[in-house]
């Protein structure tokens, strides 16, 4: 079963990553990538049933994606629910960048999640941000899938 | 930087002489130059004193190995195998004789005695021309016995400095953070150690996250982003005492730090609601000033070394591009108008260069370029590398380089390199564990 999930994600990466090279540019969805912003869930956390706890960006941006916007809107529903819940929105980027523009590009991409929860109703005082930068990836790996992974904002539970 | 190459071939021995030892310092190690460093004799009184003391057999010869690295580091000098000298080192301390060293093609030779005087070492060491033949520089100093290896870096300097022309950077540290522990969660300490890697000393237990130490002007304090608490903000730390505080306490991340060259004021980033902004703290009276304004990420601030201009990097084309400004935030201009994108500039301590980090299909350079933006000269390519600091003398930048992990993720390791300005002689600086973030101290013995 483990063996077969590995096996499985493997050729993902590999079919993810001959795409990549075949046509870099081009919106091109592998299953797990629609363009460079990764669509899959194997990183996901869920905070609450239906409720995946974080979004992901293309490189270097911070614009959130038709994808990324249902996950806030979801969450934002779950904190109304749970108005006593506060939260940390931790920002990260690759490892493709140096390392202070990564810390400021983290900090823009969890305040674009902060902003749209608070167009959703949930007040600032609940939500605190935290860049990481490229300090704390999920994905070890050098290749354009595990960046895409990496680059994201996690909603994480902070009481 | 025409300039600059032209005014340092230096000539030496101008009097009477009929050979010249000359080491061109731009043209990297193609001709490294042949020198004898013979080992510094030791009476026997001695050598038993100092190996009680610092558990050395033989005191003389550990200096003089760490002159014949540091030379052989350099990339200019080719110390020689010490199994050709034919001369007894006490003698040639006194008068070499010329022919001998000759014969094994030394053009400087460098000899030298150590003595324990009062519980102190007492060094007194001689740089010869051996092809004409004469004393080029004598000097002798007494220090306590722990500072030995200083001993070897501090007469390195002075042998550089008599043979190149230039300010010497052996008897300086380097600053860093050491790494451990898998990609995903590193554990980062503060470290410091000698320029050669020697004496290596963590500042921090690795508890919470750090991250871009840089010195003060008299290389006493540091200024570097910890995560303490979770609150990523600028600190500082008094490297004799230990001592730390915070000096970036805004409400939001403080980053990116660095003293200005006076060392009264820290200069760095602060980011609030998805803005990065550039500030500067008097470290005197805690006054805080806005240096500029704009909805981009504005990071990695670095001033000139007169401190008139600032260089920094901001997206604000849209990509990463390095700017210039007076100190006072107006007059910002791009330099960077090449391909790819830029980042981390870094201003030289004679302040003709800005060295920086570029990224481009795919592949990281650290590169230089005059403070106009011309010029620019891409001196090594890698898959990961970033953050270059100078060496005092402007020689030689040392910067970190991560590798590419398998496609199962494994293999990522981080390291510290060095380069000349030349882009010859590139070689990893030997750290303990894992390292990244280096900054070069200034020349500690002045």
């Amino acid at each position: 079963m483990k063996l077969n999930k590995i096996l499985k994600n493997g050729f993902l990466i590999v079919v993810a990553c001959l795409a990549l090279s075949a046509c870099a540019t081009s919106k091109k969805s592998t299953g797990q990538m629609q363009g460079d912003v990764y669509t899959g869930t194997d990183t996901v956390e869920y905070l609450a049933s239906g409720v995946p706890d974080r979004v992901f960006f293309a490189t270097n941006e911070s614009v959130l994606t038709t994808a990324s916007r249902e996950t806030l809107r979801k969450q934002a529903a779950w904190l109304r629910k749970n108005s006593k819940i506060t939260i940390v929105l931790e920002g990260h980027a690759d490892e493709r960048g140096t390392r202070e523009y990564n810390l400021a590009l983290g900090e823009r991409r969890a305040n674009a999640a902060k902003d749209y929860l608070m167009t959703y109703g949930i007040s600032s005082d609940r939500i605190s941000v935290l860049s990481y930068g490229k300090e704390r990836p999920v994905d070890s790996g050098s290749n354009p899938l595990a960046w895409s992974k990496n680059r994201r904002s996690v909603t994480v539970k902070a009481n | 930087m025409k300039n600059f190459l032209i005014s340092i071939i230096i000539i030496l021995i101008p009097v009477k002489s009929f050979s010249l030892i000359e080491v061109d310092i731009t043209r990297g190690n193609l001709n490294p130059l042949p020198v004898a460093v013979s080992p510094l004799s030791i009476d026997e009184d001695s050598r038993k004193n100092f190996e009680n003391i610092l558990k050395k057999k033989n005191i003389g010869s550990e200096i003089s190995l760490i002159v014949e690295n540091n030379l052989r580091v350099s990339g200019l000098f080719n110390p020689l195998n010490k199994d050709a000298f034919l001369q007894e080192p006490d003698i040639a301390n006194l008068k070499p004789r010329f022919e001998d060293w000759n014969l094994i093609k030394a053009q400087a030779l460098i000899t030298g005695k150590v003595s324990y005087v009062e519980e102190k070492l007492r060094v007194e060491f001689r740089l010869w021309d051996v092809l004409a033949g004469k004393e080029m520089m004598a000097l002798a100093f007494t220090t306590v016995p722990n500072n030995w290896r200083r001993v070897g870096h501090i007469i390195t300097d002075k042998v550089y400095e008599r043979l190149t022309g230039e300010r010497g950077y052996f008897d300086t540290r380097i600053i860093y953070v050491a790494e451990e522990g898998p990609k995903t969660q590193r554990v980062k300490k503060l470290a410091i150690m000698d320029q050669d890697g020697a004496n290596n000393k963590f500042l921090t237990l690795g508890n919470e996250l750090v991250l871009t130490p840089r010195f003060n002007p008299t290389s006493q304090m540091v200024t570097y982003l910890s995560y303490f608490r979770n609150l990523p903000r600028v600190y500082l730390l008094d490297i004799e005492t230990g001592t730390q505080e915070v000096v970036g306490d805004f409400p939001g991340m403080t980053f990116a730090p660095r003293f200005s060259p006076d060392g009264k004021k820290i200069i760095m980033s602060f980011a609030k609601d998805g803005n990065s902004e550039i500030y500067t703290m008097d470290l005197e009276n805690r006054i805080v000033e806005k240096i500029t304004n704009h909805p981009s990420i504005d990071t990695s601030p670095s001033y000139s070394p007169d401190g008139k201009f600032i260089s920094f990097n901001s997206d604000r084309s849209g990509y990463q591009q390095i700017y210039v400004m007076k100190s006072d935030g107006s007059n910002v201009k791009r330099i960077s108008f090449g391909k790819g994108i830029y980042g981390t500039p870094v201003w030289s301590p004679r302040g003709d260069l800005i060295a920086f980090t570029k990224l481009h299909k795919g592949k990281f350079y650290i590169g230089v370029m005059r403070t106009d933006g011309s010029g620019e000269r891409l001196l090594t390519e890698n898959f990961y590398q970033e953050a270059p600091s100078w060496s005092p003398n402007g020689r030689v930048l040392i910067f970190y380089r991560e590798t590419k992990t398998d496609s199962k993720g494994k293999g990522f390791s981080a390291k510290l390199w060095s380069i000349d300005l030349t882009g010859y002689n590139e070689r990893q600086v030997p750290t303990p564990t894992d390292g990244s973030d280096p900054s070069w101290s200034s020349l500690l013995s002045n």
